[in-house]
């Protein structure tokens, strides 16, 4: 028998605080699609990059065909023809530059003088060989999301490639797109690469791969041929032991009046045909996968994506928020997924930031701040959110992910919104901080605020929510109400039908 | 999976070396220290720096700065950049100089006007950059050219005086009345330039429009996710910055009683130079009304002083740029630190 492609034996890697990798082993056989599947957090990237030489400070060892290889680098690492396709395309292509271009850029930096013809030759050779139909002179912002990844992998596999990484190839895709992606994939699987195929969908995997790992909190749980085992062991095996409780206790919901009703809900890129409601003192679950449309939706809902169409009725009335200033003015509140780009301001101190949102009740004439009250109020949701912070005058920057988290709420928790859209509230979190955050949400439900909380984080919607919505590419795949498991949710979030 | 679950790590305040600390008080009050140092050196070397008429004459030679770089302070605050500010001076000088030379007009009609043609090309510069989405520098770059070059289209390419000579061979009959003189003559300038800086700084710290404007400055995303109307809000800074430019187009006209080509001009780099040196002034660490002020009088005092030194005025400029790039590289590593 010969030796494996790729065979990773006791991985382990270490980051600040967090064991990413614990004794992983991994095997990839030459012309086969390997599936790496686990919850959010299990360590598939990581397992990855260290693959592809993004992480230098691993332990364990790694063989290539049999040899010992060493891969510090992702120099190294393309030495040994490991390619990877992130699921972030833009960040890897060069927009203004033609598709030639960015397939061959590795050749564009040795010379000094370039042979256009013989670029866009050999590119489209390439192209070709896939089965890709994109001409090379064509600049790559033209492309669609499914053309970008194409070309990406073209690139990959155009160097040198026999270890074919593709990080959730599909998240971005539509079914078509999907389709042409695996006949590509079947392409490169016959001329004897090994494909890595990381993604969240269960009957993709069970269409395109031929074996499969599973990981779950930094460990390799179960390898399996995927033809000797189904979807359900897979979850179980994903899951594992029960979470220890951290949620509150929630009681079931009487007769509540419908705070925030959505209908038709579309937008341009992502949402398709949105109906949901959202009762008073209720905490309503949008479960769904990275990509799913989790963050379009609330973004759609507080007024902050363009070219939105819907009704959308607050307490029984039709109003039409355009802006998030609308949305603010109406009663609602975003705390977004991307903290430190959208919700916190981390240059500005601890007081400017919980104030930010609601500075209308700190002016009085002229617009003039009252700053005593101001500090006051501030330093009051410190206390109650147990914010970690040496002084109201801190700079953001300085907390820890937690904390700013705690602030970002902080900021809505002053402007008294009746509807709460929290976008992956957990992202980045400490454990201690996470059950402090869900007792906050379940607060705000039992003074009869209404909740959204939109997370991927199953295993949490399973344990807050009340009521869940599953999205699925963009449009709510099903309702459910509690208690739901997060097997299930995982299910319908995967794409399964019943 | 897309998400890694690694803390972010927590910075420790308490470990701050002593070397860090000297380097936090130079950050704050070195630009007043440096005023100081610079007060003392000249007062040495020339007894007649310190006289009263000196230092009047230093905060006068400042007012004009002062008044623009104000205003460019707000749109900095917004995290934009108003370029246009030295041609909107000079187009407001020749406004008004024009209405009362050309057209005989009375002061006020001659300075709303010269104010109004300002908040014009402010908002324009906001909506081009509101709505069309143009990078704030570029626009208002854009706007320097158009504007420098509308002023000078305008005076026929001329400077416009008392009693020039007219295209057809006449000479002009209109006067500048007295009054409008006295707008640049002391006390009035320097008073005008304190009531400037005063409210500027009132409305920008002590207000919720001032606020707001930090906070888009700050994180633009964050803000309108914040419920904040960020467009508005920059429009606004624009509008300001177009109208301190105007004043201080007024206040040179004032001063001068001509109206030069290019006159303002100068005034823009000037008046970068004050807004960046303000940055760090009392540790604000952005950018800030009173900060600016420092930084005018720390170029005045520097340019006063030297020309008293009988260091020749072609070579001042070498200095301006010096102190400003000093200034920066504080500001700056502050950041990066």
């Amino acid at each position: 028998m010969t030796s494996p492609l790729v065979c990773m034996k006791h991985i382990s890697i270490e980051f600040p605080g967090v064991k990413a990798l614990d004794q992983v082993n991994f095997t990839l056989k030459k012309g086969t699609v390997h599936a790496l599947i686990g919850a959010n957090g299990a360590g598939k990237s990581t397992l990855m990059k260290v693959l592809s030489g993004a992480h230098s400070h691993y332990e364990g060892s790694i063989q290539i065909n049999g040899q010992a290889a060493s891969i510090q680098t992702p120099k190294d690492a393309a030495s040994y023809g490991v390619q990877t396709v992130h699921q972030e395309v833009d960040t890897a292509l060069v927009p203004y530059l033609s598709v030639g271009e960015n397939m061959m850029m590795h050749q564009i930096e040795k010379k000094t003088f370039v042979d256009w013809k013989e670029l866009h030759r050999k590119a489209a050779q390439r192209l070709k060989e896939l089965d890709i139909d994109i001409s090379t002179k064509r600049l790559v912002s033209d492309l669609t999301l499914a053309e970008k990844q194409m070309v990406l992998i073209a690139k990959a596999v155009s160097i040198k490639c026999s270890i074919l990484i593709l990080d959730e190839p599909t998240a971005p895709l539509s079914h078509t797109e999907t389709n042409k992606l695996f006949s590509m994939i079947d392409r490169l699987k016959q001329n004897g690469t090994g494909i890595v195929f990381i993604s969240h969908r269960m009957p993709e995997i069970f269409t395109i791969c031929d074996e499969l790992t599973v990981m779950r909190n930094g460990t390799d749980v179960a390898a399996h041929l995927v033809q000797n085992t189904d979807p359900q062991q897979i979850i179980e095996e994903m899951l594992g032991a029960p979470l220890e409780e951290q949620f509150p206790p929630r009681t079931p919901l009487k007769d509540a009046p419908i705070a925030l009703e959505v209908k038709q809900l579309n937008d341009q890129h992502k949402l398709r045909n949105i109906h949901l409601h959202v009762k008073k003192g209720e905490i309503l679950g949008i479960a769904g996968l990275v990509g799913a449309g989790k963050t379009e939706l609330c973004k759609a809902l507080f007024g902050a994506s363009e070219k939105t169409t819907g009704t959308v009725q607050l307490h029984g009335q039709t109003v039409h928020i355009a802006s998030p200033h609308q949305a603010v003015r109406a009663g609602m509140a975003l705390v977004p997924e991307e903290r430190r780009k959208e919700g916190i301001l981390t240059e500005e101190s601890v007081g400017w930031n919980l104030t930010a949102a609601s500075l209308r009740s700190f002016s009085s004439v002229f617009s003039f701040l009252h700053r005593s009250k101001e500090k006051r109020e501030a330093d009051e949701i410190v206390k109650r959110l147990g914010v970690k912070t040496p002084s109201l005058e801190a700079k953001v920057k300085h907390l820890s992910g937690g904390n700013q988290q705690k602030i970002a709420i902080g900021k809505w928790l002053l402007a008294e919104a009746d509807v709460y859209l929290f976008d992956e509230p957990t992202k980045g979190v400490d454990v201690g901080a996470k059950k402090d955050i869900f007792t906050l949400i379940a607060e705000l439900a039992a003074r009869g605020k209404s909740v959204i909380y939109a997370s991927s984080e199953l295993s949490e919607i399973a344990g807050i929510a009340d009521r869940v919505y599953v999205l699925y590419d963009g449009s709510i795949a099903r309702e459910m109400t509690a208690p739901t498991t997060e097997e299930e949710l995982l299910y319908h979030s995967t794409g399964g039908q019943s | 999976m897309s998400e890694q679950q690694i803390p972010a790590p927590v910075q420790q305040t308490k470990k701050q070396r002593p070397s860090f600390q000297l380097f936090d008080f130079f950050y704050r009050y070195g630009t007043i220290l440096t005023i100081v140092v610079l007060i003392v050196v000249f007062a040495a070397a020339n007894p007649a720096f310190l006289q009263s008429g000196n230092i009047i004459n230093i905060l006068r030679s400042i007012s004009i700065v002062t008044i623009i770089a104000v205003g460019l302070t707000i749109s900095l605050a917004v995290n934009g950049f108003d370029l246009s500010v030295g041609s909107v001076a000079t187009l407001s000088n020749a406004i008004v100089i024009s209405m009362f030379v050309w057209f005989s007009q009375n002061p006020l009609i001659a300075i709303l006007s010269a104010l109004a043609a300002a908040l014009i090309v402010g908002l324009l510069n906001a909506l081009m950059i509101v709505k069309m989405k143009i990078p704030d520098m570029l626009m208002t770059l854009a706007m320097m050219f158009i504007i420098q070059g509308l002023a000078q289209t305008y005076t026929k390419g001329a400077t416009i005086s008392e009693n020039m000579v007219l295209p057809d061979g006449t000479f002009s009959t209109g006067t500048i009345p007295a009054f409008f003189s006295k707008i640049g003559q002391v006390p009035y300038i320097i008073l005008l330039m304190a009531v400037i800086v005063l409210f500027a700084h009132v409305f920008m710290t002590y207000t919720k429009h001032g606020r707001f404007m930090y906070i888009i400055g700050g994180n633009k995303e964050a803000a309108r996710l914040s419920g904040i109307h960020v467009n508005k809000y920059k429009i606004a800074a624009y509008l300001l910055s177009a109208l301190f430019a105007a004043i201080g187009g007024i206040v040179l006209a004032s001063r001068v009683m001509t109206a030069e080509i290019n006159a303002g001009t100068p005034y823009l780099m000037d008046g970068v130079a004050a807004a960046f040196i303000g940055f760090s002034v009392m540790g604000a660490g952005k950018p800030n009304a009173f900060g600016t002020f420092i930084g005018a009088v720390l170029i005045g005092i520097l340019q006063n002083g030297l020309v008293m030194m009988s260091v020749p005025y072609y070579a001042m400029d070498i200095l301006k740029g010096s102190v400003l790039a000093l200034a920066l590289a504080l500001t700056y590593y502050k950041q990066r630190g």
